[in-house]
């Protein structure tokens, strides 16, 4: 105000003396800008620090304030979705505290344990376990008793009876199953065997380290790596699908129960002869020697590519402690090998999760949600601290792909290998592996990946049962008694 | 109830500090002194709030009471340079003071909180400074033939330097030291002032091409000094200084150009040729797969900042002793990590509020070399400041060079109280120059 009366007073002679001045500040704004600029920068990072990466950050293990946290507080409980209680802190008369899981084997890998390490729920909510958000009241209170003040609970997503039927379906067998919703990334249930008692932690320790050969202690469903077996038919198709920019109708096949090329043969599963095959037909029956004929069809370097993009060779995008899948076919691999990757074995390692995820991407529309665990942060009391929502992790596949894989799996229930789920009250789709593990010997692995409604999906279950036999006889039972729990409520 | 007290008092805290902040900027909104004068009243009373509040959280958490009568001392000298400052010179510019007077009380808390006997020491120090700091505006006001000492301050800046380098203790695997009479003193932080007196020099007494050429030599020395010394924080701050005073100075965007090439190169040129400064970077990109090693001070940092979250742990509820160097280096991620990092953030504001009103004061000074002063001065400030905290927070890499007057180190907090002081000095002048151009015109 004052300046501009001013600029009115001044005599014209006063003008180029003004201008002067004002030419002799240009460079100096310049860099009183930039310094600011440079400051409010660093202020964005900070802040954006504290958002996004600071809880991750801070969980980890060489952060000592944990260690503060805990003697202060009494760890929280981990609570299933309709909150029962999967794990808590029970405290005696003389103040000992100890970790108790009412469920026992029950969510030994998902929710893990707290002494001995971390892992699980209880790694991943570590901080939260331990911070008090309890109202001011109670903590007052509990600073007069001079007793600790109760950590705050984290709230899964996790269904009780979801993963009660899983884990028994799954029964003596070693494998794993995860039970998730595809318009979310909710994992509903997820069952790793072989299993132990996190209530015994401490006793059982010394057995489960030295143990080698079963390696209880790792969760399968997300850190087992196996051959994905005629499950990864969804993705040869998909990519003849893209190289021939969805033209897959004038596709025909004479199946004569095996494939030979340049001096290599595969044969179809148990020898099966499926005589005059479509696309369509080849993926339901899961023929074999159809599926390397479209393997050595495909431009090789396109598919690495492909593969790249659906997440192979990187860590997958959850919270969860996951192990990277892997696909290393190349255009300068040799004949053989592109025979067995095109039906799903040869060299490519997948992780349950990471099958889960794409078969929850296909039902969901192509689009990937990131896969959670930890629903809600409550305080002792009962009111919510934090709400995790569920986040878009982008489109793996566009909407025709989607659609053309929903169809072909939709054919599987209906006319193929996982007719055990055809006549339900519910419609299901999916696709059924037998993954030959031990060379040439008929060993193999169960796997099946689906969903149901077929319309409309709402829940996404991949089973692996490890060296039972085929998909169609022992993963999809597996999976027809989950859907049936589902759709029971 | 204490802890509950003292867990309660972080929000309060917060909220009187992002007061104080918001007043930092609406000082701005006015022209004159005299309209800000209701500010700066209100900003005292949060200054104090915050001093206050803080010490009687520490005080509450160990139950000590020599913490009170430590407080009383800082609190007595807060008021005295604010009230002496209003006396001596009633034209000095009160949002300088109060900003220097908030960040010494800030310094106080955090550092009593991290160790009684450091901020003892450096107390003391804090007093010394401001008994000098109050001498020099007075002095760049009488003292005019410090406009003729330009090769002087060349020989004797550049020279400290050496001799540090030459003989002085390896601490911290750099030789930035020398111990004299049981105090340990930093010459590069002194030097920082000597070293913008005698670019100004120069730059006042030709602005020529082979002017700018003899600056870029001396500069280049000095910075190749630090460089070998290890101390690459103070290296960095002097080569900006000196590009930003050139720029300014000549007002030739192509010597900035020049500046940013020969900058950059001079850092891939130090990647290439220094093991600790490649660690500097591996720390800073990776920090938590090389937790063990280069990425140690950064990661703690994080996990400081990162536990303490937006209102902090609270005073005494975090662990901020486990970072390496925290008193000095990593005092802002101990400030995050116990009183939140909104409060940090408003730090970085009131940090950034001294720069613009330095670099306001700069604009308005007439005497060339006065204003090339105040501008090195403005810089050699907030590159720091930008450093060290860009540093903690994983902006940028680590660096090592403190937060001036809040971290611990006298040499630090005397070299800082001596350019705000010179800059209150420069402000005063320019007062004085103003009534003069007044009093012409009518």
């Amino acid at each position: 105000m004052k300046r501009e009366k001013n600029r009115q007073e001044i005599p014209e002679t006063e003008v180029p003396v003004k201008k002067k001045k004002k030419r002799r500040s240009v460079e100096t704004i310049i860099v009183t800008y930039f310094f600011v600029f440079l400051m409010l920068a660093m202020m964005g990072n900070l802040a954006y620090f504290v958002v996004t990466e600071s809880e991750a950050t801070i969980n980890n293990t060489y952060n000592t304030r944990q260690e503060l946290l805990a003697s202060k507080n009494i760890r929280g409980k981990i609570l299933a979705r309709d909150g029962q209680i999967l794990a808590q802190t029970i405290v005696d008369s003389e103040g000992n505290e100890t970790r108790n899981y009412p469920y026992e084997n029950l969510f030994c890998h998902i929710v893990g344990y707290s002494t001995k390490g971390k892992t699980g729920v209880e790694a991943q909510g570590n901080i939260h376990l331990l911070t008090s958000n309890s109202f001011i009241g109670d903590r007052i209170k509990n600073e007069m008793d001079s007793t600790k003040n109760y950590g705050d609970n984290v709230v899964t997503t996790l269904d009780v009876d979801l993963q009660q039927v899983a884990y028994n379906a799954l029964g003596v067998y070693s494998g794993a199953i995860v039970v998730s919703e595809p318009s979310t990334g909710k994992i509903l249930a997820m069952v790793s065997k072989p299993d132990f008692d996190p209530n015994q932690i401490v006793s059982l320790w010394d057995d489960l380290i030295s143990d080698d050969s079963s390696s209880v202690l790792v969760n399968r469903a997300t850190q087992g790596l196996y051959p994905p077996g005629s499950t990864f038919k969804i993705l040869t198709a998909l990519e003849y699908y893209r190289q021939n920019q969805g033209n897959v109708d004038s596709y025909s096949y004479q199946c004569a129960g095996s494939f030979v090329y340049e001096g290599h043969k595969i044969n179809c599963y148990h020898g099966s002869n499926h005589g005059r095959v479509n696309f369509q037909k080849s993926f339901e029956k899961s023929c074999n020697s159809s599926f390397v004929n479209i393997g050595i069809s495909l431009d090789l370097n396109q598919m690495e590519k492909d593969m790249n993009n659906l997440l192979f060779n990187e860590e997958l995008p959850t919270d969860l402690v996951s192990k990277k899948s892997s696909y290393v076919l190349t255009a300068q691999d040799d004949t053989y090998d592109v025979m067995q990757t095109s039906i799903g074995q040869g060299k490519t390692q997948m992780s349950p999760l990471h099958l889960n995820m794409l078969t929850c991407a296909i039902a969901n529309d192509g689009k990937l949600m990131r896969p959670y665990v930890i629903d809600r942060i409550e305080n002792h009391n009962g009111a919510v601290m934090k709400k995790y929502s569920p986040s878009s992790e982008g489109t793996l596949f566009t909407t025709e792909e989607a659609q053309f894989l929903r169809e072909l799996m939709a054919g599987v229930v209906e006319n193929g290998t996982a007719s055990k789920l055809k006549g339900l009250s519910y419609t299901a789709a999916g696709k059924t592996g037998s993954a030959e593990y031990n060379g040439e010997t008929a060993d193999s692995h169960a796997w099946f990946t689906g969903y149901a409604p077929t319309e409309n999906p709402e829940v996404v279950v991949t089973i692996i049962v490890e060296g039972a036999g085929s998909g169609g006889d022992y993963a999809v039972p597996i999976a027809r008694r989950i859907f049936d729990e589902y759709f029971k409520k | 109830m204490a802890h509950v007290i003292s867990d309660l008092s972080k929000y309060a805290i917060a909220i009187v500090m992002a007061i104080y902040t918001f007043e930092c900027f609406a000082v701005f909104r006015h022209s004159n002194e005299e309209k800000r004068s209701g500010i700066y009243t209100r900003q005292i009373i949060c200054m104090f709030l915050v001093h206050f509040m803080g010490f009687a959280a520490i005080c509450l958490e160990t139950s000590d009471v020599t913490y009170i009568i430590f407080y009383g001392f800082q609190q007595i000298t807060l008021f005295a340079t604010i009230a002496l400052f209003r006396v001596i010179y009633n034209e000095a510019n009160r949002l300088i003071i109060n900003n220097m007077c908030m960040l010494l009380a800030i310094s106080f808390v955090m550092l009593t909180r991290l160790s009684y006997e450091k901020a003892v020491k450096q107390f003391k120090i804090v007093v010394i400074s401001l008994i000098i700091g109050l001498l020099v505006p007075f002095l760049v006001k009488k003292l005019n033939f410090l406009k003729k000492l330009t090769w002087v301050y060349g020989f004797v800046g550049a020279g400290a330097l050496l001799i540090v380098m030459i003989l002085g203790a390896v601490t911290n695997g750099s030789k930035i030291s020398y111990t004299l009479l049981g105090y340990t003193f930093q010459p590069s932080e002194f030097v920082k002032i000597i070293f913008v007196f005698f670019i100004a020099g120069l730059l006042t007494a030709s602005k020529d091409f082979s002017q700018v050429i003899l600056a870029s030599g001396a500069a280049a020395i000095h910075v190749i000094i630090l460089v070998i010394s290890k101390d690459l924080g103070s290296a960095l701050i002097f080569f900006v200084v000196y590009v930003v005073m050139v720029f300014i100075a000549t007002r030739n965007y192509l010597y900035l150009l020049l500046g940013i090439v020969a900058g950059s190169g001079a850092a891939v040129i130090a990647y290439q040729l220094f093991s600790h400064v490649r660690n500097r970077v591996i720390g800073w990109q990776d920090p938590f797969n090389h937790i063990e090693t280069s990425g140690y001070q950064i990661a703690q940092s994080l996990f400081a900042i990162g536990t303490g979250g937006w209102f902090g742990m609270g005073i005494y509820q975090g662990d901020p002793t486990s970072i390496p160097y925290v008193e000095a280096d990593f005092i802002f991620s101990a400030i995050a990590e116990e009183m939140g990092v909104i409060f940090a953030l408003c730090l970085i504001l009131v940090c950034t509020s001294c720069f613009l009103m330095f670099m306001n004061i700069s604009m308005k000074i007439k005497d060339e070399f006065y204003r090339y002063i105040a501008v090195g001065l403005s810089i050699t400030y907030i590159f720091q400041v930008f450093l060290t905290i860009g540093g903690g927070t994983k902006f940028i890499p680590l660096t090592g060079v403190t937060l001036p007057l809040v971290s611990y180190g006298g040499s630090s907090v005397l070299t800082t109280i001596i350019m705000f002081s010179i800059i209150q000095g420069l402000y005063i002048i320019r007062s004085k120059e103003g009534v003069k151009d007044e009093k012409r015109e009518e």
